[in-house]
């Protein structure tokens, strides 16, 4: 039992990809691997922990102010987290400039405190928190890795592809930077899941009415 | 009834239905109370560190600025001068000042030192930095006797943040060479466009003060229309007129226009 909390947001209930949560992260991180990486590092430990406290204390949070409370113990773990990226990871803590501090806005982190750690316990909602947020990384590493690779030729700063400017015979895709780009690989992704696991393709909301002869 | 053991008070609290109205405000209070520690904790320890980064980050700026300016690694080609010369200055009496080492000079720890800083009248605080330190550190550029760049620190009170910059004047010290922001935590994507080599850019060129003496080099809303105006950003009215307050009051009685006037008649 213990063990699908883990697996199942790993692809079955993956947060971005069949919730559609965190996008606006994912997309904003993701053009190069060091930093999708230290994304996806902080959104797990702020998500464990949030899940882990809110479940120790979920009998005694009041339901009227039980969003406030969950925002303000979210909201202390990703200050800590920001200001432990600036001590010690100064120069990727600069280029992921507000979004480690918008964790506090990801719908992913406030979703599972709601929908998880407010009615089970303390092990299965930290195990949760860990399985959902390496099911963001995963989504957030295969993102950043095409455009990286695609967009500059190399991974973590490394030469993969040798580029035209520097001698070699890659002309990098300069769209693969902007963020437009996140859409079309994120979009692939999910259109790969899907046709793999098509359980999760959900049913036409406004089907088309038949043509007209 | 009141109880005065915190522990078996706290004990009574958490025995509390968590929907009954004591509960509510004792956990909205213990809540907030905890993670303000838990935050503050962390701040406080960090801060050491964070400063370090930031400081080395402040030098790889200067020394990033000191190498693109126009014209610049000409001089010093010509000049035989390695580096820039670093000059501690009495802002008080615009003299350079040799009692103080320049290898541990921190100017945010001499402005906020009261033995060695000045506090400022409302009227005089254009920029909001409540005290002036009483010195700093400068770096002047020489060929032969002729003054060929001096580079000027300068902060202010932005928006939701200090703003610290290099100010480069030419020469004539009363042109700008350029305009290093190296330092602030405006707006992400408005105020922080100052940050930006762009903004930056529309520096290099303008003139502190017309010839009476009066400062009026400023940003302006709008389409900079003279020598003396530079373009504000749009959405960012507050950063843009700290920047303007920050030249203001730098370029001013209270800045550095002893240590200007010593410059231009060689005495520093």
């Amino acid at each position: 039992m213990a063990r699908r909390n883990f697996f199942t947001p790993l692809i079955d209930e993956n947060p971005v990809t069949l919730q559609i949560l965190g996008i606006c992260s994912a997309l904003a991180v993701t053009t190069s691997m060091t930093t999708a990486l230290t994304m996806s590092l902080a959104l797990t430990v702020v998500l464990m922990a949030s899940s882990g406290i809110i479940s120790a204390m979920r009998r005694h949070i009041p339901a009227q102010i039980r969003l406030i409370l969950q925002i303000t113990i979210i909201a202390s773990l990703v200050i800590v987290t920001d200001l432990i990226l600036q001590a010690f990871a100064f120069e990727i803590s600069k280029r992921l400039s507000i979004f480690v501090s918008l964790v506090v806005t990801n719908c992913l982190v406030l979703g599972r405190a709601e929908a998880f750690a407010m009615q089970n316990p303390v092990g299965r909602s930290i195990l949760d928190g860990l399985g959902n947020g390496l099911g963001y990384s995963l989504i957030l590493l295969i993102v950043g890795f095409v455009r990286e690779l695609l967009g500059l030729g190399t991974l973590f700063g490394w030469a993969i592809l040798p580029t035209v400017d520097s001698g070699g015979w890659y002309q990098p895709l300069g769209v693969m930077l902007l963020a437009p780009s996140a859409f079309v690989v994120l979009g692939l992704l999910i259109w790969a899941i899907r046709v793999w696991r098509p359980v999760q393709v959900e049913p036409d909301e406004y089907p088309l009415a038949e043509a007209r002869r | 009834m009141a109880e005065l053991n915190p522990i078996k008070l706290w004990h009574r609290i958490l025995a509390l239905p968590a929907e009954s109205q004591t509960k509510t405000i004792a956990m909205a209070f213990v809540v907030s109370a905890v993670s303000a520690l838990f935050v503050s904790i962390a701040a406080v320890s960090l801060q050491p560190l964070i400063n370090a980064n930031k400081l080395a980050e402040r030098q790889a700026k200067l020394d990033e600025m000191i190498a693109n300016l126009p014209g610049l690694a000409e001089v010093l080609a010509q000049s035989n001068a390695e580096t820039l010369d670093t000059v501690i200055v009495d802002l008080t009496t615009g003299l350079a000042d040799d009692t103080l080492d320049a290898a541990s000079f921190d100017m945010a720890d001499i402005a906020a030192d009261p033995a060695t800083s000045t506090v400022l009248s409302d009227e005089q605080d254009i920029a909001g930095i409540k005290t002036r330190p009483n010195f700093a550190q400068i770096y002047v550029l020489k060929s032969g006797d002729a003054l060929e760049l001096v580079i000027l620190p300068v902060y202010a009170a932005g928006y939701q943040s200090q703003i610290n910059a290099y100010l480069a004047l030419k020469g004539d010290l009363n042109t700008v060479a350029a305009l290093v922001i190296t330092e602030q935590g405006e707006t992400p994507g408005l105020g922080a466009k100052i940050a930006e080599p762009a903004w930056q850019a529309l520096w290099p060129g303008k003139e502190i003060a017309d010839a009476d003496g009066t400062v009026r080099l400023a940003v302006v809303r709008g389409g900079a229309a003279s020598t003396f105006e530079v373009d504000g950003i749009t959405g960012a009215t507050r950063t843009s007129s700290a920047v303007s307050a920050m030249i203001g009051f730098w370029m001013g009685p209270q800045g550095y226009a002893k240590v200007l006037f010593a410059l231009r008649n060689g005495e520093v």
